[in-house]
């Protein structure tokens, strides 16, 4: 075991001299393994921890992107103070659909189809206001200019996205071991049983999803800001919902380490397979490809992939226990 | 010193009365059982007094404090404990986790929570599991771990819902002693119990239900000579204290 | 006809995200068979409806079985993963363009009283009207039916009485399919689909069970009713393209003062 902890600091300390090696194509794609591990991390508080699955939290990224996407455009905020803006109204986003459905204890399905359909208002809102340019879409000129979040140089995005995803990853470490955490996880098993022990189940689902959502929101300014145009079928839609969702699951829910192992699993194989299908016209191939992935890890790897290998490496550790 | 006071509580469900007009009383220190054939209501009311459910009527006060519209975790809170008929533990937590649960409703830090929590799990016998999930523990252990779990949230009084079910005789001494124990170190108890050898040692007090009523109360032979107690477990034909002849 | 879905998926009472994408299937499926053997929706129906039970029964036995003691989110990433598949395979194999399914009834009108009725619309509301008293009678009739609704209930003590569980969850999930498979026959004239409308179907449908509430007949008709209305009232004075956020802001307002639903009897 001593090995493999000793080869991921390895790894983490290698993390941030990549840029200087690695060709721009590698650097795209290490950004995005990345920004979607931070993105899964965000989730996996509401979501692996707290087991309140949502499957609509592209409404929060949408929300905190465009609002720091309007904030700087139409009035010169800028997006490093906007962030804060579009993750506060994300967080009030998550605060709302958090009350409507644990209030009246909507469980499983139910929440989820909740989710989806904020995320689908959302969408619909967005593609019908013309201020924020309908249908169309959003867009942002490029000026390259570091104050309003824009760099020229593409590594300048894979150290914002590294310093999230570290971030949010420690965060998350920090939190599981307190009281916070492990009240989430026992939610996660039995809500019945918490409030019998003393947690009070609405109050801990509630953080999570805040914080959940508010972490969601600030990725939506890095979305922003990385890709320059909002597409409210994009943004707001299912298949980025699904694309964050499905890291952390195929990582291990609800560990601290899985959304990260999962992006590092699930990002290279997705741009592979996007640009293998995309190639030949199918479209929305790499989405089935998700919900075998997803029926899969269900049916084989119900912990994820990440406590899988935790329990490998112990085993070449000790192999007489 | 009454610790609970329960005064004409009900609960109808649909066409079923399934508690009426119930009166119950804990005192400090004490041990009660409460019996009653299968449907009598017992569990109904451990639901009413634990905050799961909102009697239609009657008051009922803990420690001088009314619970009316308070939730489960706010009553946990005031000290009232409670376990379940079919045993919940958190199936994918460790023993030590469960029990920390509960320790953190008292303790904010984790780490005293978690010394707390590892002295419960030592009391209750389950030290040598502690880091073992819930899911792969016998019956007879995945009581002790939501027991101790409940203990863990310090209560003043432990509401025990058949603890003993589905144990063997073993099993059964175990856990008499554990709670005779409990109640020894200063934690009331009020029990439903249908294994009448482990309710009459443990209780210095008995309540019998049938059909959401109280029926009787009294001192544990007292209630076992009680003709509606009788009639209640066995039918009518067994009052005379005479086998029916066919 | 909003009406007559909401009936289906009221009675069931289970709502799950495939169910959206299996009635695209089974519009598909009543297209198919429409340009390619000329049969005509209101009678294939039937076929459409036995296709998918038999996919139901088929994705309940290999797949949701297997996972029946498994954690309940567990359940849904499951569900989640079907609904992928679903949708897009369609995608894959139907390409993203909206179908329409001819039929000559789909074109008549016909007089009723002072109103002016689509022959369509009309039978579509009588087959789901009709298929819903069979599947109230079936549920509260016949054996397996009570089975059932006991299984859903109170699934312990079902098995307890020696319920076949397993059979019992294989058949209503694919009594649920086969609602929505005939559901989707019966639609396809109506409306373009594509399949991304297996998302808005389901989510739809989750607004309908909640706003009429739940394990309610009436509620699931008056749910429909009121949704319908609301989102046509909506079209007409907000933008067309709107009228889903009319029903969503209901159900926003259902969920903040009658949790239960109009007619609800229990919570979600």
């Amino acid at each position: 075991m001593r090995w493999a902890a000793g080869a991921a600091v390895a790894l983490l300390l290698a993390l941030p001299a990549f840029p200087s090696v690695f060709g721009s194509y590698a650097v795209t794609l290490f950004t995005l393994i990345f920004f979607y591990g931070f993105l899964g991390q965000s989730w996996n508080v509401v979501g692996g921890y707290a087991g309140q699955l949502s499957a609509g939290h592209a409404a929060f990224l949408g929300v905190g992107a465009y609002t720091a996407a309007v904030l700087s455009v139409e009035l010169g905020v800028t997006p490093w103070i906007g962030m804060f803006a579009g993750g506060g109204l994300a967080a009030a986003l998550g605060a709302l659909v958090g009350y409507l459905g644990f209030r009246f204890g909507l469980r499983g399905f139910y929440f989820v189809l909740l989710t989806v359909a904020l995320a689908e208002m959302c969408r619909i809102v967005a593609a019908n206001t013309d201020a924020v340019g309908g249908a169309l879409g959003y867009y942002i000129t490029f000026t390259g200019n570091p104050r309003q979040f824009q760099f020229q140089d593409p590594r300048a995005y894979y150290y914002i996205a590294l310093g999230l995803m570290l971030a949010a990853t420690a965060l998350v470490g920090w939190l599981a071991p307190r009281r916070f955490g492990v009240y989430l996880t026992a939610i996660r098993e039995d809500e019945r049983a918490c409030e019998a022990a003393g947690v009070d189940t609405f109050r801990y689902k509630m953080l999570a999803m805040l914080l959940s959502a508010f972490l969601t929101g600030i990725g939506g300014t890095f979305y922003a800001f990385y890709l320059f145009s909002l597409q409210p079928n994009t943004v707001f839609g299912v298949p980025l919902s699904v694309e964050i969702i499905i890291r952390p699951i195929v990582g291990g829910a609800g560990t601290v380490l899985g959304p990260v192992v999962g992006s590092f699993i699930l990002s290279p194989l997705a741009e592979l397979s996007r640009h293998y299908f995309a190639q030949g016209g199918w479209h929305g191939a790499h989405l089935i490809a998700y919900g075998v992935l997803l029926i899969a890890v269900v049916l084989f790897l119900p912990d994820g992939a990440w406590p899988r290998l935790q329990r490998a490496l112990h085993r070449r550790a000790r192999p007489a226990a | 010193m009454s610790l609970l006071q329960a005064r004409g509580i009900s609960k109808r469900f649909g066409g079923v009365q399934a508690v009426s007009a119930l009166d119950l009383d804990v005192a400090e220190g004490e041990v009660v059982g409460l019996i009653g054939p299968n449907g009598a209501g017992k569990t109904t009311a451990f639901d009413l007094l634990s905050g799961f459910l909102v009697p239609d009527a009657g008051e009922i006060r803990f420690r001088g404090v009314s619970l009316r519209g308070r939730k489960p975790h706010a009553i946990c809170a005031l000290g009232l404990a409670r376990t379940f008929q079919i045993v919940r533990p958190f199936p994918r937590l460790s023993v030590l986790d469960n029990v920390l649960v509960g320790a953190l409703g008292r303790h904010a830090d984790a780490a005293t929570a978690r010394s707390r929590a590892r002295a419960v799990v030592e009391r209750v016998g389950l030290g040598p599991k502690a880091a073992a999930p819930a899911f792969g523990l016998t019956l007879a252990e995945r009581k002790r771990v939501e027991l101790a779990r409940a203990l863990a949230t310090e209560p003043a009084l432990l509401l025990l819902d058949e603890v003993m079910a589905g144990l063997n005789p073993t099993e059964i001494a175990v856990l008499v002693a554990l709670i005779g124990d409990i109640n020894a170190s200063g934690v009331s108890i009020l029990l439903i119990e249908h294994n009448m050898r482990a309710v009459m040692t443990l209780s210095r007090r008995i309540v019998v239900l049938s059909f959401g009523e109280r029926v009787a109360e009294g001192s544990p032979a007292a209630v076992a000579r009680h003709p509606k107690v009788i009639e209640a477990y066995l039918g009518e034909e067994y009052v005379d204290g005479a086998a029916p002849t066919r | 006809m909003a009406v007559g879905l909401s009936l289906i998926f009221g009675v069931m009472r289970v709502v799950n995200f495939a169910h959206g994408d299996l009635m695209v299937w089974g519009m598909y499926l009543a297209w198919v068979l429409a340009t390619r053997g000329g049969v005509d929706p209101y009678a294939s129906f039937i076929v459409c409806a036995a296709v998918l039970f038999v996919v139901g029964v088929a994705i309940q036995r290999g797949l949701v079985q297997r996972i029946v003691d498994a954690p309940h989110e567990m359940q849904i990433l499951l569900m989640l993963g079907v609904a992928l598949v679903l949708e897009n395979t369609a995608l894959l194999v139907f390409g993203p363009e909206p179908h329409r399914v001819r039929s000559s009834l789909a074109q008549s009108t016909v007089w009723l009283g002072p109103l002016f009725v689509d022959v369509a619309r009309l039978i579509t509301f009588g087959v789901a009207v009709a298929l819903t008293a069979l599947l109230s009678l079936f549920l509260f009739r016949t054996d397996i039916g009570r089975s059932i609704r006991a299984a859903a209930d109170n699934t312990y003590g079902a098995l307890v009485i020696g319920t076949d569980v397993r059979r019992v969850y294989a058949v209503a999930f694919g009594v649920g399919a086969a609602c929505v498979g005939a559901a989707g026959a019966l639609v396809a004239p109506l409306v373009p689909f594509q399949p991304p409308t297996g998302l808005q179907l389901s989510v739809a449908s989750f607004n309908i069970v909640i706003i009429g509430g739940m394990g309610s007949l009436v509620g699931a008709f008056a749910g429909g009713l009121l949704v319908s209305v609301a989102e046509s009232l909506g079209a007409v004075f907000l933008k067309p393209s709107l009228k889903e956020l009319v029903s969503f802001s209901l159900l926003v307002l259902i969920l903040l003062f009658r949790p239960a639903g109009i007619f609800g009897r229990r919570a979600p």
